[in-house]
């Protein structure tokens, strides 16, 4: 059972009250980008085996989005932190950089 | 003008729990930053309480102002009043970045009673009903098996339940069967 806390109600919300958006941090490209870059927005997802950032939505609480760092292998939840970033911030990384040394994702590391 | 009627005529049942649905409240909704002290002070001179903290409820005669979200709370008044409330919310919030709407007959409240409701209540929500975790004058927003609702325990021995007017009779069936005799847990 995968418990993530919701960082605008401060709830810890068991999965079947939140619902999953998919990959966090996608940049999106519109009509005037380059076909290549449309299509890595549109189709190319991460599909790792361990650290990953997704976007969640408290649906049955305060119907807010945040995000999600987490383990895909284990369920061990990093943190969760708001939606109004493009990227995770510090001590998001730092922690989990603390349990799963030499990490990364995308770009990130 | 019609009489209006509440979403199943004050139905009641007794069990685990009595399950009363509550009769007719005035509801509004408001929408607005918690944080912007023109907002905040236009709602509690209205309401004639103080704002809510987070996931908690304050009451004061028969007005309570629940915290739903950052941006979102209900306020509980006689339903006669909700109307006139409205008015008097637009009015003070003026030109702030905020919302007041009647929804008195959208939503639908029930109020369980007994010694017994942190089982009841348990049975249906994924939420930690322990008496440390979930104390008398906080509010959560969660599902009751598969319908949105809020639970509010007013003390230990009473809840009240609001979600939407149009799975009230979806909701009274869960919660009988939860109450039904002889079914408690008693792990609270």
């Amino acid at each position: 059972m995968l418990i993530l806390e919701c960082p605008y109600c401060g709830v810890h919300a068991e999965e079947t009250e939140l619902h999953g958006g998919g990959e966090a941090h996608l940049t999106r490209h519109g009509p005037e980008s380059s076909d290549q870059d449309f299509e890595g927005y549109l189709f190319q997802r991460e599909n790792p085996r361990g650290v990953h950032f997704e976007r969640w939505r408290h649906v049955h609480g305060c119907g807010k989005w945040f995000h999600a760092a987490r383990c895909t292998a284990t369920l061990e939840v990093f943190g969760t932190y708001s939606a109004q970033t493009s990227e995770p911030p510090q001590h998001i990384r730092d922690r989990i950089s603390a349990k799963r040394p030499g990490w990364s994702w995308r770009e990130l590391a | 003008m019609s009489e209006p009627v509440s979403a199943l005529n004050a139905a009641a049942f007794d069990g685990l729990a009595h399950v009363q649905e509550a009769g007719l409240h005035g509801m509004i909704t408001l929408r607005g930053d918690h944080a912007d002290a023109d907002f905040a002070q236009a709602v509690a001179d209205v309401a004639g309480v103080a704002m809510p903290d987070q996931r908690e409820v304050v009451s004061g005669g028969d007005t309570s102002l629940i915290w739903m979200s950052p941006d979102e709370l209900l306020l509980l008044c006689p339903y006669a009043e909700a109307g006139e409330t409205v008015t008097k919310l637009t009015e003070a919030l003026g030109d702030t970045h905020a919302l007041a709407v009647d929804v008195s007959d959208a939503r639908v409240v029930f109020t369980l009673t007994g010694t017994h409701i942190r089982d009841v209540i348990a049975k249906l929500a994924p939420v930690d009903m322990s008496p440390a975790a979930f104390r008398p004058g906080m509010v959560r927003r969660t599902r009751f098996a598969q319908v949105a609702a809020a639970v509010w325990l007013r003390d230990d021995e009473t809840a009240q339940i609001i979600c939407f007017r149009s799975v009230a009779p979806y909701m009274f069936a869960l919660l009988c069967n939860a109450a039904t005799p002889g079914t408690e847990v008693g792990i609270f």
